[in-house]
């Protein structure tokens, strides 16, 4: 084992405060939503909006981050390893079998992540911001009036929107359920904090279960 | 790390502003503007006032020697006219008012009129044949008279009473007040407060509580000063006689359409009137009729003579001349969409709905100029024909026993009979009850910002105050079964999964653990 460093200071600011906008965005949002009552009805509106401001404002730095260092090809999706993933969770796991996909600085992420970080960053967070956009400024004021973007009222947009926040709240759960399928149960998250994970050494890796999963994914 | 927290803190607070807090108006009412307490015209001191007038016409005619042009512009008013030219749709162009339509209350004035048109802006309104066209009959001093000492006499057809002192009264007139106004406009309908619902006596000496603008702890404000005037054209509607968005009294006028700090509040000024957060409920003060039944009029008590029964407050319950009575105080308003446009139930129309609409506001939320409003709804019983299928004008007064009026002979069939027969229109003879249902939007009453309806009082999933609204969808009250199911059973599967998941590994790590 060595001590690796995988999470830049950047990306580890990225992640928690995403972690925490997500879930503050949730609370207050299905709130807004009349499913329970935390802040109050304006409070939370008032916040929610607030925070889907700073959400935005972080989108905008981690977009930057991600293309001005190549992080962005960590997502490029890949087929390969992508069925021993799956069996690694369904099966090996429970036979305490070695990871399939090897973390490494060039590839963090096993295929199965590499999958579902994607589709939230291509679909799932921009159709939550889009009609969230829409959500706050169908209505806008332009001078001295108001003006309305002619959408045939809020139904469409809310929906959707709701539908995605239900989405995040079923990814939270399985992605904060996933964190404690590494080496041991903490070591994800003490890398998320400090930055640092102990990883296998190539050698001392264990075989991998067929010929393929020993490539490298390309970066 | 610190400074970004730092960065984070900062722009979050620069996002925080005041809440909900209306921008200051600088308005200076009337009473408090010298330029208004230093008249330019003292009537008391023309000499031509300071005579004995003979007849109330005289006075009028002395009124127009000066204000030569005044007369034409009053007989051009709906006041005088008590109709006005209106196109509806579906009916064209149409001459609609207090003339001609039935309300919820008194129903109509036609056979009845030397009552009612004591809150007529003119003399000897007695019947239909009124010249429309002497100016010399227009009751000058009833709006205009500021010594509060005029005042019209009951059954005299808009006369005033014998020992009013006309020259008094003509020496000391002035703007219209609100005594001018309330007289009519706070006795609607036979008693105080009884139309209406918003507006009534209490109006004259008030508190903030009650109406912010007429308040004397706050602005004191008269009528006219929103109800602005030219030419006396009075701004503002009345939707009981009124059908076209026009000429209206808007409170944007004063306050701008958008009066808050905050553009979420602002934004809701597109679908949402002012009067829907700032009007909470109505007949704050005195309570208000909520329903009319005149089905039980012309009972009589065992020596013939009518009678009233009162209720707790000491509220009418039952008249013999005008039926049973639902009255209400501090009542929470009906909301419905309003784009400034109404119909009205004829004489002549056909019944086809139940309650029959004795006026109807049109509006919708996809019609761009619809906003929510908050209205009294008034509902009733009145006769109609059986066989002809129409509502019936009854005729309710006069001079003299015989005459076919209910509140003098309460006989029903001989009313319907007089009142058709005085409109010239078809009556079979046969009568029943119909329930009826008048809306009457609500525009005072306004309560200060901070008693103002709440946020979660319309945006709830249960009790919201516009769950009679369904035809578009409001956040915190609306949302879509499907989705929330399925939303539901997805976090309730992905728990399962995380459960099972978990006890699984648990379990094969036990076991290899006593393997080795």
């Amino acid at each position: 084992m060595k001590k690796v460093y995988l999470y830049y200071k950047f990306e580890r600011i990225w992640h928690w405060t995403q972690a925490i906008l997500i879930f503050f965005l949730g609370f207050t949002g299905f709130e807004i939503h009349g499913s329970f009552t935390l802040f109050g009805f304006e409070t939370a509106v008032a916040w929610h909006n607030i925070a889907a401001w700073a959400f935005i404002v972080l989108i905008a730095f981690a977009i930057f981050w991600h293309l001005s260092t190549d992080a962005w090809k960590q997502y490029m999706p890949t087929f390969q390893n992508l069925k021993a993933q799956a069996e690694y969770y369904l099966f090996g796991i429970f036979r305490n079998a070695p990871h399939p996909t090897k973390k490494t600085v060039l590839s963090k992420l096993n295929p199965l992540q590499r999958l579902v970080y994607l589709g939230l960053k291509v679909l799932v967070i921009p159709v939550m911001v889009v009609s969230g956009l829409l959500y706050m400024f169908y209505r806008y004021p332009s001078g001295a009036e108001m003006k309305a973007i002619e959408m045939g009222g809020l139904e469409v947009v809310a929906l959707i929107h709701t539908a995605g926040a239900f989405m995040l709240v079923v990814f939270v759960i399985v992605h904060l359920y996933l964190i404690t399928t590494g080496h041991t149960l903490t070591t994800n998250l003490k890398a998320m904090i400090t930055g640092y994970e102990e990883i296998e050494d190539e050698d001392e890796a264990a075989a991998p279960a067929d010929e393929s999963e020993k490539k490298e994914i390309p970066v | 790390m610190r400074y970004t927290g730092l960065l984070i803190i900062t722009l979050l607070a620069a996002f925080i502003t005041g809440r909900g807090q209306h921008k200051e108006m600088d308005y200076v009412p009337r009473k408090q503007d010298p330029m208004y307490q230093n008249k330019s015209v003292d009537h008391s001191k023309f000499s031509e006032l300071h005579k004995n007038f003979e007849t109330v016409q005289e006075v009028t005619n002395t009124c127009l020697k000066c204000h030569t042009e005044r007369g034409k512009e009053v007989m051009e008013t709906s006041h005088w006219n008590w109709e006005r030219e209106a196109h509806i749709e579906g009916r064209g162009v149409t001459y609609l008012g207090k003339q001609n339509l039935i309300n919820n209350f008194c129903t109509g004035i036609a056979g009845s009129e030397g009552t009612c048109t004591r809150c007529h802006i003119g003399y000897g309104y007695d019947d239909k044949d009124f010249d429309f066209s002497n100016q010399s009959n227009i009751d000058c001093l009833v709006c205009h008279d500021n010594s509060q000492t005029y005042s019209k006499a009951p059954g005299s057809a808009g006369y005033p009473h014998q020992q009013v002192d006309l020259s008094y009264a003509a020496q000391n007139v002035g703007a219209p007040g609100k005594h001018n106004c309330g007289v009519c406009h706070f006795y609607s309908a036979g008693g105080n407060n009884v139309k209406n619902g918003a507006m009534e006596k209490a109006l004259l000496n008030t508190t903030r509580d009650v109406d912010v603008h007429m308040a004397k702890d706050g602005p004191d404000m008269s009528c006219v000063e929103c109800h602005e005037t030219e030419k006396h054209q009075m701004k503002g509607k009345y939707y009981g006689v009124s059908s076209m968005d026009r000429n209206r009294a808007t409170c944007s006028s004063c306050h701008t359409e958008q009066p808050h700090q905050t553009n979420i509040l602002n934004e809701h000024t597109l679908k949402v009137s002012c009067q829907t957060c700032h009007i909470p409920t109505y007949a704050k003060v005195n309570p208000t009729k909520t329903n009319w039944d005149w089905s039980t009029a012309t009972k009589l008590d065992k020596d013939g003579n009518p009678y009233a029964i009162d209720n707790d407050e000491g509220r009418h319950e039952y008249l013999s001349i005008k039926g049973s009575f639902e009255w209400g105080t501090n009542l929470e308003p009906d909301y419905i969409w309003f784009n400034g446009t109404a119909d009205h139930h004829y004489l002549t129309d056909k019944i086809d709905e139940m309650p029959v609409q004795i006026n109807t506001l049109h509006g919708s939320y996809d019609d761009d100029r619809s906003k929510i409003r908050p209205v009294k709804i008034h509902t009733g019983k009145q006769p109609y024909d059986t066989e002809y299928n129409n509502l019936i004008q009854m005729k309710l007064w006069d001079k003299e026993e015989g005459q076919g009026a209910l509140w003098v002979d309460f006989d029903w069939g001989r009313s319907l009979e007089a009142g058709m027969d005085y409109l010239d229109l078809p009556y079979s003879g046969e009568y029943d009850f119909i329930e009826t249902e008048m809306t009457l939007p609500l525009s005072h009453m306004v309560s200060p910002a901070d008693q103002s309806v709440s946020c979660t009082e319309c945006h709830t999933r249960k009790g919201s105050r516009l769950e009679g609204l369904t035809d578009f969808y409001m956040p915190g009250r609306d949302y879509n079964a499907a989705i929330d199911t399925a939303g539901v059973w997805l976090i309730i599967l992905s728990l399962l999964g995380v459960a099972a998941h978990s006890a699984i590994r648990i379990f094969s790590w036990k076991n290899r653990k006593i393997k080795a």
